[in-house]
Protein backbone atom coordinates (compact mmCIF):
# COMPACT_ATOMS: atom_id res chain seq x y z
CA UNK A 1 0.00 0.00 0.00
CA UNK A 2 1.23 3.45 -0.57
CA UNK A 3 1.46 6.80 1.36
CA UNK A 4 -1.65 9.15 0.94
CA UNK A 5 -0.63 12.54 -0.87
CA UNK A 6 -0.03 14.97 1.71
CA UNK A 7 -0.66 12.19 4.46
CA UNK A 8 1.85 13.68 6.51
CA UNK A 9 0.83 17.30 6.40
CA UNK A 10 -2.58 16.36 6.96
CA UNK A 11 -1.91 14.38 10.50
CA UNK A 12 0.26 16.98 11.09
CA UNK A 13 -2.32 19.52 12.12
CA UNK A 14 -4.40 17.36 13.32
CA UNK A 15 -1.84 15.91 15.28
CA UNK A 16 -0.71 19.61 16.75
CA UNK A 17 -3.84 20.72 17.74
CA UNK A 18 -4.36 17.37 19.77
CA UNK A 19 -1.06 17.69 21.38
CA UNK A 20 -1.56 21.17 22.32
CA UNK A 21 -5.05 20.71 23.66
CA UNK A 22 -3.27 18.67 26.14
CA UNK A 23 0.28 20.42 26.66
CA UNK A 24 -1.26 23.77 26.80
CA UNK A 25 -0.64 26.55 24.31
CA UNK A 26 2.59 27.89 25.80
CA UNK A 27 3.95 24.23 24.81
CA UNK A 28 3.71 24.21 20.98
CA UNK A 29 6.92 23.11 20.63
CA UNK A 30 6.77 20.21 22.79
CA UNK A 31 3.34 18.99 20.68
CA UNK A 32 5.51 20.22 17.61
CA UNK A 33 8.38 17.74 18.95
CA UNK A 34 5.91 14.90 19.51
CA UNK A 35 4.58 15.01 16.07
CA UNK A 36 7.87 15.14 14.58
CA UNK A 37 8.77 11.56 16.49
CA UNK A 38 5.87 9.96 15.81
CA UNK A 39 6.75 11.08 12.21
CA UNK A 40 10.13 9.41 12.71
CA UNK A 41 8.61 6.19 14.04
CA UNK A 42 6.44 6.33 11.22
CA UNK A 43 9.23 6.32 8.64
CA UNK A 44 11.54 3.57 10.37
CA UNK A 45 8.62 0.78 10.75
CA UNK A 46 6.49 1.30 8.00
CA UNK A 47 9.54 1.03 5.37
CA UNK A 48 9.80 -1.96 6.97
CA UNK A 49 6.50 -3.59 7.78
CA UNK A 50 4.41 -1.70 4.97
CA UNK A 51 1.79 1.24 5.45
CA UNK A 52 -0.44 -0.02 8.02
CA UNK A 53 -3.97 0.20 6.95
CA UNK A 54 -5.10 3.14 8.85
CA UNK A 55 -1.70 5.43 8.38
CA UNK A 56 -4.09 8.37 10.34
CA UNK A 57 -4.82 5.76 13.55
CA UNK A 58 -1.35 4.23 13.73
CA UNK A 59 0.29 7.83 13.84
CA UNK A 60 -2.35 9.08 16.41
CA UNK A 61 -1.71 6.05 18.70
CA UNK A 62 1.50 6.86 18.07
CA UNK A 63 1.58 10.55 19.01
CA UNK A 64 -0.68 9.10 21.44
CA UNK A 65 1.40 7.02 23.90
CA UNK A 66 4.47 9.68 23.11
CA UNK A 67 2.05 11.98 25.02
CA UNK A 68 1.64 9.75 27.81
CA UNK A 69 5.41 9.14 28.26
CA UNK A 70 5.94 12.94 28.38
CA UNK A 71 2.79 13.51 30.18
CA UNK A 72 4.31 10.96 33.07
CA UNK A 73 7.76 12.27 32.95
CA UNK A 74 7.40 15.64 33.20
CA UNK A 75 4.33 16.09 35.09
CA UNK A 76 6.57 17.68 38.17
CA UNK A 77 8.55 19.73 36.18
CA UNK A 78 6.10 21.14 33.45
CA UNK A 79 2.66 22.42 33.71
CA UNK A 80 0.28 21.79 31.07
CA UNK A 81 -2.88 22.31 30.02
CA UNK A 82 -4.54 24.49 33.02
CA UNK A 83 -7.93 23.07 32.51
CA UNK A 84 -6.61 19.38 32.17
CA UNK A 85 -3.93 20.08 34.81
CA UNK A 86 -5.83 18.07 38.02
CA UNK A 87 -6.85 14.78 36.16
CA UNK A 88 -3.17 14.58 34.22
CA UNK A 89 -1.63 14.86 37.80
CA UNK A 90 -2.96 11.70 38.66
CA UNK A 91 -2.54 8.47 37.13
CA UNK A 92 -5.82 7.34 37.86
CA UNK A 93 -7.35 10.05 35.50
CA UNK A 94 -3.98 10.25 33.08
CA UNK A 95 -4.99 7.48 30.73
CA UNK A 96 -8.66 8.40 30.47
CA UNK A 97 -8.25 11.81 30.11
CA UNK A 98 -5.60 11.53 27.31
CA UNK A 99 -8.27 8.56 25.63
CA UNK A 100 -10.92 11.23 25.35
CA UNK A 101 -8.84 13.98 23.82
CA UNK A 102 -7.91 11.70 20.92
CA UNK A 103 -11.83 10.74 19.97
CA UNK A 104 -13.07 12.04 16.93
CA UNK A 105 -15.37 14.91 18.04
CA UNK A 106 -12.54 16.30 20.91
CA UNK A 107 -10.16 15.98 17.73
CA UNK A 108 -12.41 17.91 15.82
CA UNK A 109 -12.85 20.84 18.94
CA UNK A 110 -9.04 20.95 19.09
CA UNK A 111 -8.10 21.76 15.54
CA UNK A 112 -11.05 24.45 15.92
CA UNK A 113 -9.41 25.79 18.86
CA UNK A 114 -6.59 26.31 17.25
CA UNK A 115 -7.84 28.04 14.54
CA UNK A 116 -9.39 30.40 16.68
CA UNK A 117 -6.41 31.02 18.48
CA UNK A 118 -4.22 31.48 15.28
CA UNK A 119 -6.40 34.46 15.12
CA UNK A 120 -5.02 36.38 18.34
CA UNK A 121 -5.79 40.14 18.20
CA UNK A 122 -2.17 41.12 18.39
CA UNK A 123 -1.22 39.34 15.46
CA UNK A 124 -1.28 41.52 12.29
CA UNK A 125 -3.70 39.71 9.53
CA UNK A 126 -1.10 38.01 7.13
CA UNK A 127 0.26 36.62 10.20
CA UNK A 128 -2.57 34.59 11.41
CA UNK A 129 -3.50 33.83 7.90
CA UNK A 130 0.32 31.98 7.87
CA UNK A 131 0.14 30.79 11.32
CA UNK A 132 -3.62 28.65 9.90
CA UNK A 133 -1.47 27.23 7.26
CA UNK A 134 1.66 26.74 9.43
CA UNK A 135 0.12 25.12 12.16
CA UNK A 136 -3.11 23.56 11.04
CA UNK A 137 -2.23 22.41 7.56
CA UNK A 138 1.33 21.29 8.43
CA UNK A 139 2.64 23.79 5.83
CA UNK A 140 6.27 23.68 6.79
CA UNK A 141 8.02 27.46 6.93
CA UNK A 142 9.67 27.26 3.36
CA UNK A 143 6.00 26.29 2.43
CA UNK A 144 4.32 29.02 4.04
CA UNK A 145 7.20 31.56 2.61
CA UNK A 146 6.40 30.26 -0.74
CA UNK A 147 2.35 30.46 -0.54
CA UNK A 148 3.05 33.91 0.39
CA UNK A 149 5.96 34.82 -1.90
CA UNK A 150 7.61 35.84 0.88
CA UNK A 151 11.19 35.29 1.89
CA UNK A 152 11.97 32.25 3.75
CA UNK A 153 13.78 33.79 6.42
CA UNK A 154 11.24 36.73 7.25
CA UNK A 155 8.21 34.33 7.36
CA UNK A 156 10.73 32.13 9.84
CA UNK A 157 10.73 35.03 12.36
CA UNK A 158 7.49 36.20 11.44
CA UNK A 159 6.11 32.83 12.51
CA UNK A 160 8.72 32.19 15.66
CA UNK A 161 7.47 35.71 16.86
CA UNK A 162 3.67 34.65 16.37
CA UNK A 163 3.94 31.36 18.34
CA UNK A 164 5.30 33.64 21.36
CA UNK A 165 2.77 35.81 21.13
CA UNK A 166 0.25 32.34 21.33
CA UNK A 167 2.50 31.07 24.17
CA UNK A 168 1.75 34.18 25.85
CA UNK A 169 -2.15 33.40 25.91
CA UNK A 170 -3.27 31.63 29.18
CA UNK A 171 -4.84 28.96 27.63
CA UNK A 172 -5.76 27.61 24.20
CA UNK A 173 -9.00 29.27 22.91
CA UNK A 174 -12.39 27.81 24.64
CA UNK A 175 -15.42 27.02 22.24
CA UNK A 176 -17.41 26.49 25.23
CA UNK A 177 -17.55 30.60 25.74
CA UNK A 178 -20.47 31.21 23.35
CA UNK A 179 -19.73 35.26 22.94
CA UNK A 180 -15.88 34.49 22.78
CA UNK A 181 -16.72 32.42 19.40
CA UNK A 182 -19.61 34.45 18.52
CA UNK A 183 -17.00 37.50 18.12
CA UNK A 184 -13.90 35.83 17.11
CA UNK A 185 -15.49 34.16 14.21
CA UNK A 186 -15.91 36.82 11.84
CA UNK A 187 -11.67 36.98 12.17
CA UNK A 188 -12.03 33.26 11.27
CA UNK A 189 -14.01 33.46 8.19
CA UNK A 190 -12.35 36.43 6.80
CA UNK A 191 -8.46 34.33 7.26
CA UNK A 192 -10.20 31.21 5.40
CA UNK A 193 -11.58 33.44 2.94
CA UNK A 194 -7.88 35.20 2.40
CA UNK A 195 -6.13 31.68 2.40
CA UNK A 196 -8.15 30.75 -0.17
CA UNK A 197 -7.40 33.97 -2.25
CA UNK A 198 -4.21 33.67 -1.78
CA UNK A 199 -4.60 30.34 -3.88
CA UNK A 200 -7.06 31.43 -6.00
CA UNK A 201 -5.66 34.93 -6.93
CA UNK A 202 -2.49 34.82 -5.46
CA UNK A 203 0.38 36.09 -7.34
CA UNK A 204 1.41 33.58 -8.59
CA UNK A 205 -1.33 31.38 -10.60
CA UNK A 206 0.73 28.55 -11.69
CA UNK A 207 2.48 26.76 -8.96
CA UNK A 208 0.46 23.38 -7.86
CA UNK A 209 0.53 24.53 -4.31
CA UNK A 210 -1.95 27.30 -5.30
CA UNK A 211 -4.60 24.73 -5.05
CA UNK A 212 -3.65 23.28 -2.56
CA UNK A 213 -4.31 26.29 -0.63
CA UNK A 214 -7.40 26.30 -1.79
CA UNK A 215 -8.08 22.51 -0.52
CA UNK A 216 -7.48 23.71 2.91
CA UNK A 217 -9.50 26.71 3.14
CA UNK A 218 -12.26 24.47 2.22
CA UNK A 219 -11.63 21.68 4.41
CA UNK A 220 -10.64 24.22 7.62
CA UNK A 221 -14.93 25.52 6.48
CA UNK A 222 -16.06 22.67 6.73
CA UNK A 223 -14.13 21.62 9.86
CA UNK A 224 -16.06 25.21 11.12
CA UNK A 225 -19.48 23.94 9.76
CA UNK A 226 -19.13 20.45 12.07
CA UNK A 227 -19.61 22.43 14.93
CA UNK A 228 -22.81 23.97 16.24
CA UNK A 229 -21.64 26.94 17.60
CA UNK A 230 -19.40 27.61 14.61
CA UNK A 231 -21.81 26.32 11.55
CA UNK A 232 -23.31 30.00 11.13
CA UNK A 233 -25.46 31.40 8.26
CA UNK A 234 -21.84 33.40 7.50
CA UNK A 235 -20.07 30.50 7.72
CA UNK A 236 -22.34 28.55 5.27
CA UNK A 237 -22.15 31.50 2.86
CA UNK A 238 -18.64 31.07 2.85
CA UNK A 239 -18.93 27.41 1.99
CA UNK A 240 -20.97 28.51 -0.76
CA UNK A 241 -18.86 30.95 -2.10
CA UNK A 242 -15.25 28.69 -2.10
CA UNK A 243 -17.21 25.74 -3.71
CA UNK A 244 -18.27 28.07 -6.25
CA UNK A 245 -15.04 29.20 -7.09
CA UNK A 246 -13.04 25.77 -6.58
CA UNK A 247 -15.33 24.42 -9.00
CA UNK A 248 -14.02 26.64 -11.47
CA UNK A 249 -10.51 26.00 -10.85
CA UNK A 250 -9.97 23.24 -13.75
CA UNK A 251 -10.71 26.00 -15.85
CA UNK A 252 -8.68 28.75 -15.20
CA UNK A 253 -5.37 27.65 -16.76
CA UNK A 254 -4.79 26.13 -20.04
CA UNK A 255 -2.20 23.18 -20.81
CA UNK A 256 0.81 26.29 -20.79
CA UNK A 257 -0.33 27.71 -17.66
CA UNK A 258 -1.52 30.24 -19.06
CA UNK A 259 -4.88 32.23 -17.30
CA UNK A 260 -8.62 31.43 -19.27
CA UNK A 261 -11.20 34.37 -18.79
CA UNK A 262 -13.60 33.27 -17.05
CA UNK A 263 -15.98 34.34 -20.50
CA UNK A 264 -13.50 31.72 -22.47
CA UNK A 265 -13.60 29.07 -19.93
CA UNK A 266 -14.75 25.20 -21.13
CA UNK A 267 -17.49 25.32 -18.28
CA UNK A 268 -17.91 21.59 -18.82
CA UNK A 269 -14.55 20.85 -17.10
CA UNK A 270 -16.34 22.85 -13.88
CA UNK A 271 -16.69 20.60 -11.26
CA UNK A 272 -20.92 20.25 -10.94
CA UNK A 273 -20.70 17.79 -8.03
CA UNK A 274 -19.05 20.93 -6.44
CA UNK A 275 -21.14 23.60 -7.88
CA UNK A 276 -24.31 21.57 -6.02
CA UNK A 277 -22.37 21.88 -3.04
CA UNK A 278 -22.51 25.45 -3.43
CA UNK A 279 -25.82 26.05 -4.41
CA UNK A 280 -26.60 23.68 -1.25
CA UNK A 281 -24.39 25.94 1.26
CA UNK A 282 -26.40 28.82 -0.25
CA UNK A 283 -29.72 28.08 0.63
CA UNK A 284 -28.22 26.50 4.75
CA UNK A 285 -26.45 30.31 4.42
CA UNK A 286 -30.31 32.28 3.89
CA UNK A 287 -30.70 30.27 7.68
CA UNK A 288 -30.86 33.89 9.32
CA UNK A 289 -31.16 37.61 9.07
CA UNK A 290 -27.93 38.56 8.65
CA UNK A 291 -26.64 39.46 5.22
CA UNK A 292 -23.18 39.27 5.01
CA UNK A 293 -20.76 39.97 1.69
CA UNK A 294 -19.90 36.47 2.23
CA UNK A 295 -23.60 35.89 0.81
CA UNK A 296 -23.20 38.31 -1.74
CA UNK A 297 -20.51 37.31 -3.07
CA UNK A 298 -21.67 33.55 -3.26
CA UNK A 299 -25.11 34.44 -4.69
CA UNK A 300 -22.54 36.36 -7.50
CA UNK A 301 -20.53 33.32 -7.95
CA UNK A 302 -23.86 31.29 -7.78
CA UNK A 303 -25.16 33.02 -10.76
CA UNK A 304 -21.62 32.53 -12.56
CA UNK A 305 -21.54 29.01 -12.20
CA UNK A 306 -25.34 28.19 -13.14
CA UNK A 307 -24.78 29.86 -16.53
CA UNK A 308 -24.28 27.22 -18.97
CA UNK A 309 -22.19 29.95 -21.15
CA UNK A 310 -21.30 33.35 -21.14
CA UNK A 311 -24.08 34.56 -23.23
CA UNK A 312 -26.42 32.87 -20.50
CA UNK A 313 -24.94 34.43 -17.09
CA UNK A 314 -27.63 36.93 -15.71
CA UNK A 315 -25.73 39.61 -15.87
CA UNK A 316 -28.73 42.32 -14.59
CA UNK A 317 -28.65 39.90 -11.59
CA UNK A 318 -25.22 40.59 -11.01
CA UNK A 319 -25.42 43.97 -11.29
CA UNK A 320 -27.68 44.31 -8.85
CA UNK A 321 -26.05 42.43 -6.28
CA UNK A 322 -22.93 43.86 -6.70
CA UNK A 323 -25.18 46.89 -5.20
CA UNK A 324 -26.19 45.07 -2.44
CA UNK A 325 -22.25 44.55 -1.86
CA UNK A 326 -21.19 48.22 -2.14
CA UNK A 327 -23.99 48.86 0.55
CA UNK A 328 -23.16 46.38 2.76
CA UNK A 329 -19.03 46.64 1.76
CA UNK A 330 -18.03 49.12 -0.24
CA UNK A 331 -14.62 49.26 -1.89
CA UNK A 332 -13.34 50.52 -5.10
CA UNK A 333 -12.56 46.63 -5.98
CA UNK A 334 -16.26 46.24 -5.79
CA UNK A 335 -17.08 49.20 -7.61
CA UNK A 336 -14.93 48.00 -10.35
CA UNK A 337 -16.33 44.75 -10.46
CA UNK A 338 -20.01 46.36 -10.92
CA UNK A 339 -18.62 48.90 -13.53
CA UNK A 340 -18.06 45.17 -15.55
CA UNK A 341 -20.85 43.56 -14.25
CA UNK A 342 -22.74 47.18 -15.92
CA UNK A 343 -20.58 47.16 -19.46
CA UNK A 344 -21.36 43.55 -20.04
CA UNK A 345 -25.45 44.53 -19.06
CA UNK A 346 -25.24 47.44 -21.13
CA UNK A 347 -22.29 48.06 -23.42
CA UNK A 348 -18.51 49.54 -22.63
CA UNK A 349 -19.60 52.93 -22.88
CA UNK A 350 -21.55 52.66 -19.68
CA UNK A 351 -18.64 50.49 -18.31
CA UNK A 352 -16.11 53.62 -18.37
CA UNK A 353 -18.92 55.89 -17.26
CA UNK A 354 -19.24 53.72 -14.03
CA UNK A 355 -15.14 53.15 -13.73
CA UNK A 356 -14.65 57.22 -14.15
CA UNK A 357 -17.40 58.08 -11.51
CA UNK A 358 -15.64 55.14 -8.80
CA UNK A 359 -14.77 56.86 -5.33
CA UNK A 360 -11.43 56.70 -4.07
CA UNK A 361 -10.45 55.62 -7.57
CA UNK A 362 -6.45 56.32 -6.59
CA UNK A 363 -6.62 53.47 -4.43
CA UNK A 364 -6.67 51.48 -7.50
CA UNK A 365 -3.91 52.96 -8.93
CA UNK A 366 -1.21 50.36 -8.46
CA UNK A 367 -3.90 47.65 -9.41
CA UNK A 368 -3.39 46.42 -13.18
CA UNK A 369 -7.31 45.70 -13.58
CA UNK A 370 -8.14 48.85 -13.37
CA UNK A 371 -6.11 49.71 -16.41
CA UNK A 372 -6.86 46.19 -18.02
CA UNK A 373 -10.95 47.09 -17.62
CA UNK A 374 -10.33 50.65 -18.99
CA UNK A 375 -8.60 49.36 -21.75
CA UNK A 376 -10.68 46.78 -23.03
CA UNK A 377 -13.44 49.29 -22.71
CA UNK A 378 -11.74 51.16 -25.23
CA UNK A 379 -10.89 48.84 -27.28
CA UNK A 380 -14.50 47.36 -27.52
CA UNK A 381 -14.93 51.21 -28.57
CA UNK A 382 -12.04 50.89 -31.72
CA UNK A 383 -10.42 53.42 -29.88
CA UNK A 384 -7.40 51.67 -30.10
CA UNK A 385 -4.87 54.44 -28.96
CA UNK A 386 -6.18 54.52 -25.72
CA UNK A 387 -6.71 51.15 -25.54
CA UNK A 388 -3.10 50.28 -26.12
CA UNK A 389 -2.01 53.54 -23.58
CA UNK A 390 -3.91 51.73 -20.90
CA UNK A 391 -2.99 47.67 -21.83
CA UNK A 392 0.61 48.94 -21.77
CA UNK A 393 -0.11 50.69 -18.09
CA UNK A 394 -1.32 47.88 -16.40
CA UNK A 395 1.47 45.93 -18.18
CA UNK A 396 3.95 47.72 -16.08
CA UNK A 397 1.86 46.73 -13.17
CA UNK A 398 1.57 43.14 -13.82
CA UNK A 399 2.83 41.04 -10.17
CA UNK A 400 3.77 38.08 -12.18
CA UNK A 401 4.42 35.97 -15.60
CA UNK A 402 0.94 34.76 -16.06
CA UNK A 403 -0.45 38.57 -15.76
CA UNK A 404 2.19 39.82 -18.26
CA UNK A 405 1.66 37.01 -20.67
CA UNK A 406 -1.77 38.13 -20.26
CA UNK A 407 -1.64 41.78 -21.07
CA UNK A 408 0.52 41.19 -23.84
CA UNK A 409 -1.76 39.45 -25.63
CA UNK A 410 -4.23 42.18 -25.15
CA UNK A 411 -1.69 44.65 -26.52
CA UNK A 412 -0.83 42.55 -29.25
CA UNK A 413 -5.11 42.98 -30.26
CA UNK A 414 -5.11 46.47 -30.46
CA UNK A 415 -2.08 46.61 -32.54
CA UNK A 416 -2.01 44.36 -35.40
CA UNK A 417 -5.48 44.88 -36.95
CA UNK A 418 -7.49 47.28 -36.07
CA UNK A 419 -10.09 47.09 -38.64
CA UNK A 420 -11.07 43.80 -36.27
CA UNK A 421 -12.34 45.93 -33.49
CA UNK A 422 -13.53 48.18 -35.53
CA UNK A 423 -16.30 45.95 -36.79
CA UNK A 424 -16.98 44.88 -33.17
CA UNK A 425 -20.64 45.81 -31.87
CA UNK A 426 -20.18 48.50 -28.79
CA UNK A 427 -23.17 46.22 -27.15
CA UNK A 428 -22.09 43.75 -24.33
CA UNK A 429 -18.51 42.52 -23.85
CA UNK A 430 -18.55 39.22 -24.26
CA UNK A 431 -15.17 36.91 -24.50
CA UNK A 432 -13.32 39.97 -23.35
CA UNK A 433 -10.34 40.16 -20.80
CA UNK A 434 -13.11 41.53 -18.58
CA UNK A 435 -13.58 37.65 -17.97
CA UNK A 436 -10.67 37.99 -15.76
CA UNK A 437 -11.54 40.79 -14.27
CA UNK A 438 -15.13 39.37 -13.36
CA UNK A 439 -13.08 36.87 -11.45
CA UNK A 440 -11.70 39.30 -9.33
CA UNK A 441 -11.38 38.94 -5.50
CA UNK A 442 -13.86 41.50 -3.86
CA UNK A 443 -11.89 42.07 -0.76
CA UNK A 444 -7.47 40.92 -0.52
CA UNK A 445 -5.01 42.38 1.67
CA UNK A 446 -1.21 43.25 0.58
CA UNK A 447 -2.40 45.18 -2.24
CA UNK A 448 -2.71 49.06 -2.25
CA UNK A 449 -6.45 48.18 -2.43
CA UNK A 450 -6.73 45.57 0.29
CA UNK A 451 -9.37 46.74 2.61
CA UNK A 452 -6.79 46.24 5.17
CA UNK A 453 -6.03 49.76 3.46
CA UNK A 454 -9.09 51.14 4.75
CA UNK A 455 -10.98 50.46 7.93
CA UNK A 456 -13.57 48.60 6.75
CA UNK A 457 -12.56 44.98 8.91
CA UNK A 458 -14.59 44.11 11.54
CA UNK A 459 -11.62 44.34 14.34
CA UNK A 460 -13.23 41.95 16.45
CA UNK A 461 -12.26 41.30 20.21
CA UNK B 1 24.20 -15.97 -6.28
CA UNK B 2 25.23 -14.98 -2.42
CA UNK B 3 23.23 -13.40 0.27
CA UNK B 4 24.58 -10.17 1.83
CA UNK B 5 23.71 -8.06 5.34
CA UNK B 6 22.18 -4.62 4.40
CA UNK B 7 22.93 -2.74 7.49
CA UNK B 8 21.41 0.83 7.50
CA UNK B 9 23.75 3.43 9.66
CA UNK B 10 22.43 7.07 10.63
CA UNK B 11 22.48 9.82 13.03
CA UNK B 12 19.73 10.45 14.87
CA UNK B 13 19.87 14.22 13.96
CA UNK B 14 20.00 13.46 10.60
CA UNK B 15 16.88 11.29 10.73
CA UNK B 16 15.08 13.67 12.70
CA UNK B 17 16.32 15.87 9.74
CA UNK B 18 14.73 14.23 7.02
CA UNK B 19 11.34 13.85 8.38
CA UNK B 20 11.65 17.28 9.90
CA UNK B 21 8.45 18.27 8.25
CA UNK B 22 5.44 16.78 7.16
CA UNK B 23 6.50 17.55 3.41
CA UNK B 24 10.05 15.93 4.34
CA UNK B 25 9.03 13.02 5.90
CA UNK B 26 6.25 12.27 2.85
CA UNK B 27 9.33 12.10 0.49
CA UNK B 28 11.29 9.93 2.99
CA UNK B 29 8.73 7.41 2.98
CA UNK B 30 7.75 7.65 -0.70
CA UNK B 31 11.95 7.02 -1.37
CA UNK B 32 12.63 3.97 1.00
CA UNK B 33 9.16 2.65 -0.45
CA UNK B 34 9.91 2.79 -3.75
CA UNK B 35 13.74 1.92 -3.04
CA UNK B 36 12.36 -1.43 -1.48
CA UNK B 37 9.87 -2.12 -4.61
CA UNK B 38 12.45 -2.08 -6.50
CA UNK B 39 14.60 -4.16 -4.75
CA UNK B 40 11.61 -6.86 -4.77
CA UNK B 41 10.70 -5.83 -8.50
CA UNK B 42 14.06 -7.33 -9.41
CA UNK B 43 13.89 -10.07 -7.19
CA UNK B 44 16.83 -9.02 -5.31
CA UNK B 45 15.19 -8.72 -1.67
CA UNK B 46 15.63 -11.84 -0.14
CA UNK B 47 14.51 -10.54 3.30
CA UNK B 48 13.10 -7.29 3.39
CA UNK B 49 14.52 -7.35 7.33
CA UNK B 50 13.52 -5.31 10.76
CA UNK B 51 13.52 -1.55 11.92
CA UNK B 52 15.45 -1.33 15.04
CA UNK B 53 15.07 1.11 18.33
CA UNK B 54 17.53 3.29 18.53
CA UNK B 55 18.04 2.70 22.01
CA UNK B 56 18.83 -0.37 24.03
CA UNK B 57 21.81 -1.71 26.38
CA UNK B 58 24.99 -3.26 25.25
CA UNK B 59 26.29 -5.79 27.90
CA UNK B 60 30.22 -5.69 27.66
CA UNK B 61 32.98 -7.48 28.61
CA UNK B 62 33.83 -10.52 31.65
CA UNK B 63 32.14 -8.99 33.95
CA UNK B 64 29.05 -8.49 31.80
CA UNK B 65 28.93 -4.44 32.55
CA UNK B 66 25.32 -3.47 31.73
CA UNK B 67 25.53 0.32 29.99
CA UNK B 68 22.68 2.10 28.21
CA UNK B 69 22.95 2.56 24.49
CA UNK B 70 22.67 4.04 22.09
CA UNK B 71 26.01 2.50 21.93
CA UNK B 72 29.76 4.47 23.15
CA UNK B 73 30.08 7.43 21.56
CA UNK B 74 29.67 6.03 17.66
CA UNK B 75 27.26 8.35 15.78
CA UNK B 76 25.85 5.97 13.71
CA UNK B 77 23.60 4.10 14.97
CA UNK B 78 21.87 0.71 12.85
CA UNK B 79 18.41 1.70 12.34
CA UNK B 80 17.58 -1.53 10.54
CA UNK B 81 18.74 -4.33 8.30
CA UNK B 82 17.64 -6.54 5.14
CA UNK B 83 18.84 -9.45 3.46
CA UNK B 84 19.73 -8.81 -0.35
CA UNK B 85 20.42 -11.18 -3.05
CA UNK B 86 23.75 -10.26 -4.88
CA UNK B 87 26.46 -12.25 -7.56
CA UNK B 88 29.23 -11.13 -5.45
CA UNK B 89 30.43 -8.10 -3.05
CA UNK B 90 30.74 -5.60 -5.88
CA UNK B 91 27.24 -5.94 -7.36
CA UNK B 92 25.90 -5.75 -3.38
CA UNK B 93 27.71 -2.41 -2.96
CA UNK B 94 26.51 -1.21 -6.45
CA UNK B 95 22.81 -2.01 -4.86
CA UNK B 96 23.23 -0.50 -1.77
CA UNK B 97 24.79 2.77 -3.74
CA UNK B 98 20.69 3.51 -4.01
CA UNK B 99 19.61 3.47 -0.88
CA UNK B 100 17.80 6.93 0.98
CA UNK B 101 20.04 6.42 4.03
CA UNK B 102 22.85 7.83 1.96
CA UNK B 103 20.43 10.90 0.99
CA UNK B 104 20.64 11.48 4.90
CA UNK B 105 24.49 11.70 5.09
CA UNK B 106 24.04 8.06 6.61
CA UNK B 107 26.15 4.72 5.45
CA UNK B 108 25.08 1.04 4.42
CA UNK B 109 27.37 -1.57 5.52
CA UNK B 110 27.44 -4.41 3.35
CA UNK B 111 28.75 -7.50 4.88
CA UNK B 112 28.37 -11.20 3.05
CA UNK B 113 26.47 -13.71 5.08
CA UNK B 114 28.93 -16.81 5.70
CA UNK B 115 27.71 -20.05 4.09
CA UNK B 116 28.25 -23.47 5.27
CA UNK B 117 29.07 -24.95 2.20
CA UNK B 118 32.34 -23.40 0.62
Amino acid sequence: MDVEEHLFRHEAGRLVAVLTRLFGIHNLALAEDVVQDAFCRALETWKFHGVPKNPSAWLMTTAKHRALDVLRREGTARKFAPELQRLLESEWTLTPVVDQVFETGALKDAQLRVMFSCLHPQLPEETQVALVLHLLCGFAIDETAAAFLKNRAAMAKRIVRAKKTLAQSKQLFDLAGAGEVVARLPAVLRALYLLFNEGYHGASAESAVRAELCEEALRLVHLLLEHPLTATPAAHALAALLNFHAARLPGRLDAEGNLILLIDQDRSCWDTGQIREGHRQLELSAAGTELTAYHVEAAIAGLHAQARCAEETDWGGIVSLYDTLMSIQPSPVVALNRAIALAQRDGPARGLEEIARIRDRQRLIQYPFLFTAVGEFELRLGRLVQARKSFQAALRLARNPTETRFLQGRLRSCGTDPSRHRRLPSGPVVGSALGRACDLPSRGYGEAIGSRAGSDRPRVE
Amino acid sequence: MREFALLYRSTREAHQEAMGSPAKAQQSMTKWRAWFKELTDKGQLKNLGQPLERVGKVVGGKKKTVTDGPFAESKDVIGGFSIIEARDLEQAAQIASGCPVLDIGGSVEVRPVMQMNL
